[in-house]
């Protein structure tokens, strides 16, 4: 379940937020997490549900390594 | 590790035979849809759970549904999945032929709109899903207070998982490790899957959606099932999903819905009651509430229906009697056949055995 | 304000509102020597080999990003009629119009339907016109007719091992672009509608020996290319990396829990061709107009060692392998 996408805020709004996803523009209610313009979202179902961390690749690498000690 | 290494471990593992649940539907999508199955090594067998809202909401909710826009004054507002869902009469679908009233939304929010522009009408919105979508469900009921929209109603069918993966884990499912649901865990956090992992000593690994990080939650799964037979502790919970999942979740919005919902028992399709696996609006806001309360009677469509095995595990869609034969996404038989993320419809559409 | 003028029964009670409604809006936009002729049915030259296809338009909304209907009920038949090497010389044109439908909009959907059959290189030789009670919509149907040169064999059931897979574009665009409107998601996505004549032409005055040619509509690229395999016999294998497809029609399903391979196009082609002319019926679609996208997907394989007659695989980008079917059901946008 639960289909979500990541997108860019370009504005922020009273509820609401206009979030780009490559061309495509949903104003995304706001009201679960705080943003600014610039940030990265994850949306769902027209809802901001949480920001993306931009050190992603670095926490990603952190998991890998932890897999590697893993046995 | 990387890509190509993960593929290779799992490609190659020679250990016990294990048997790894996802419990999402978009889990169980993405798997047919990126032909992970033939990835891995036969003795890793991916099974699919109870993760589709629409494949889990019982038939007395869909009747309800029915009811509710075929009478005057009414209009049901949903999401396209539940479109198609048969009733123990007919669908949505069906009914809106017959002269129903159902709009279909990308989002919840796009019914303030229309209860704006037709104060008459009273619009029920189809609220089904999990921990993902309560939130949103939460907000939507804020602005109705906030606004004092009096024409906006809410049939819920809200499940939570952790109820119903201890039901998996008690009744004896034959399973040791689960791909655990990412967006879920956006907002419940990691963390509620901890007491699971450690009752059953059994290994979570937080997935997201896309190919590489479902391999990667994978491997990470079937190397902990390793380390449990080398006696160390199994139980663990792995976030493979860090860009958007924390151990807390997202704390706001589970405040928000412990405010307007409380936990309680739910009806699944097949399954039956499971105790504290659901959320219903609480009595101070049952106002709001298009009557969900009471809906816990289940119909089979079709008597030899597997749908409940299949959604516990217990059986692959290939092995219903029904499957392909006389059940197929045109003329589903059971609701795992409807939606395009049930187990029987993702198995029927990418022929995966 | 003057107020907006519509579509009334009087337009199709065959008297006087009928034949004003056709003076003003018809016939200035389709004018031509058979038309002019004022008969109960056309007469036209023509002989050898002819293709005929019909096809009715229901779209809404009738006005989109990228096109109108009046653009698509060409483009749609138009395209049909190539698919088969046809080259496409006549339209009818059968309009029910909606009681309540903006005379002004008719107009220029008119004025669009003619400008893309200028465009396609087909004459409008005949038309109806009738008016049915409703909500201010219009439907239109459309028939085409078309030339095949003779000894041309282009057919789905043609596709033979080792042969080369090609789609002229993007894929998804027109279906994309629909639904964000009606679902009022703010999008940079236009509809690809488009005649593909200078494509088909292209490939055949070039020497290709194209085995079939089909138009990616309705049930999008994986309904197609099921439906040649099993039209052919023959297994086909694509490969996920090489489908184009936009970024932002790729983020628009994503958003609506949408495959890509399952959504409609009114502009692109697929076209198989035996692999040693592959790298030839790219270089010729890419220079035509509409088919700057295309690309080379997959190949036809016999049936073997896990490949079996008339399935469709694809491999996916991570090395996997997906088996496809046509579409099941209704595209329907969902989150869950």
């Amino acid at each position: 379940m639960c289909v979500a996408m990541p997108g860019r805020v370009l504005s922020v709004g009273e509820r609401t937020a206009l979030v780009d996803f490559s061309g495509n523009r949903v104003q995304a209610r706001t009201g679960l997490v705080k943003i600014e313009p610039g940030d990265n979202v994850l949306v769902h179902a027209g809802c901001i549900l949480q920001k993306v961390s931009d050190r992603e690749m670095e926490e990603m690498n952190a998991v890998m390594r932890e897999m590697d000690e893993l046995l | 590790m990387n890509l190509e290494e993960i593929k290779q471990y799992l490609k190659e593992y020679n250990g016990p035979e294990l048997k790894i649940m996802e419990v999402c539907g978009s889990h169980t999508g993405a798997i047919a849809r990126n032909g992970i199955p033939g990835l891995v090594s036969d003795r890793i067998r991916l099974i699919s759970g109870p993760g589709c809202p629409v494949c889990v909401t019982p038939s007395s909710y869909i009747d309800r549904l029915i009811d509710l826009c075929l009478t005057p004054g009414v209009c049901v507002v949903t999401f396209g999945d539940l479109m198609r869902v048969p009733g123990s009469r007919m669908s949505l679908q069906q009914a809106s032929g017959m002269g129903g009233r159902v709009k279909i939304v990308y989002s919840p929010m796009d019914v303030f709109p229309m209860a704006q522009r037709e104060p008459e009408t009273t619009f029920v919105f189809a609220a089904v899903g999990f921990e993902t979508t309560a939130p949103v469900y939460a907000l939507m009921v804020e602005q109705i207070l906030e606004d004092h929209i009096e024409n906006i109603r809410l049939l819920t069918a809200l499940r939570t998982m952790p109820g119903i993966i201890d039901r998996l884990c008690a009744g004896g499912a034959d399973i040791q490790g689960f791909l655990a649901p990412g967006h879920v865990a956006v907002v419940t956090g990691s963390k509620a899957f901890e007491p699971l992992a450690a009752k059953y000593s059994l290994p979570f690994g937080v997935a997201g959606f896309t190919g590489e990080q479902i391999l990667t939650a994978l491997c990470g799964i079937v190397k902990a099932c390793e380390r449990a037979k080398s006696g160390k502790d199994g139980g663990l919970v792995m976030n493979f999903y860090p860009s958007v999942v924390t151990r807390e979740g997202n704390t706001e919005a589970q405040e928000l819905v412990e405010r307007y919902f409380g936990v309680s028992d739910a009806v699944w399709r097949g399954m039956g009651m499971v105790p504290a696996s659901g959320r219903l609006l609480r009595e101070e806001f049952a106002a709001l509430d298009a009557g969900s309360r009471d809906l816990t009677e289940d119909h089979k469509i079709n008597k030899a229906c597997c749908c409940d095995k299949v959604l516990m595990g217990k059986m692959k869609p290939t092995q219903c009697p029904l499957f392909q034969k006389v059940c197929s996404p045109l003329r589903p038989q059971g609701a795992c056949m409807v939606s395009t993320e049930g187990n029987c419809y993702t198995y029927y559409v990418n022929h995966r055995e | 304000m003057p107020e907006t003028v519509r579509i009334t029964m009087e337009h199709g009670s065959g008297g006087q509102a009928t034949g004003e409604l056709i003076g003003e809006i018809f016939a200035p936009a389709f004018r031509n020597e058979v038309l002019g002729q004022m008969e109960d049915s056309a007469v036209v030259s023509g002989s050898g080999r002819i293709a005929v296809t019909t096809d009715s338009f229901v779209v809404t909304p009738l006005v989109f990003r990228g096109g109108d209907i009046g653009r698509l009920c060409v483009c749609g038949t138009v395209n049909d009629l190539l698919m088969r090497g046809a080259v496409p010389r006549y339209l009818t044109c059968g309009f029910i119009l909606e009681e309540g439908l903006e005379i002004e909009l008719l107009r220029r959907i008119v004025r669009s339907l003619a400008e893309t059959a200028a465009e396609a290189g087909v004459q409008i030789i005949a038309g109806d016109t009738k008016v049915i009670e409703g909500n201010g919509g219009l439907i239109i149907n459309t028939t085409g007719v078309g030339s095949v040169p003779d000894g041309l064999d282009i057919s789905a059931g043609n596709a033979g091992e080792g042969d080369a897979v090609l789609v002229s574009g993007t894929m998804g665009d027109h279906h994309a672009a629909i639904l964000g409107e009606r679902l009022q998601i703010e999008s940079d996505i236009e509809s690809d509608c488009a005649p593909l004549g200078e494509i088909v032409k292209g490939l055949l005055d070039g020497g290709i020996r194209v085995r079939t040619l089909r138009d990616v509509t309705r049930g999008g690229l994986g309904t197609v290319l099921k439906e040649l395999a099993e039209a052919s016999g023959k297994c086909f294998i694509i490969e996920e990396d090489a489908v184009p497809v936009s970024a932002r029609v790729r983020d628009f399903c994503g958003l609506l829990g949408l495959d890509p391979l399952y959504m409609g196009n009114e502009g692109k082609l697929v076209a198989v061709v035996p692999r040693e002319q592959a790298a030839e019926a790219l270089e010729i679609m890419k220079n035509a107009r509409y088919g700057s996208g295309a690309a080379v997907i997959g190949k036809v394989a016999g049936a073997g060692e896990g490949t079996e007659a008339g399935e469709l695989l694809m491999r996916t980008q991570i090395g996997g392998v997906r088996r496809l079917t046509v579409l099941q059901g209704e595209g329907l946008p969902r989150i869950c």
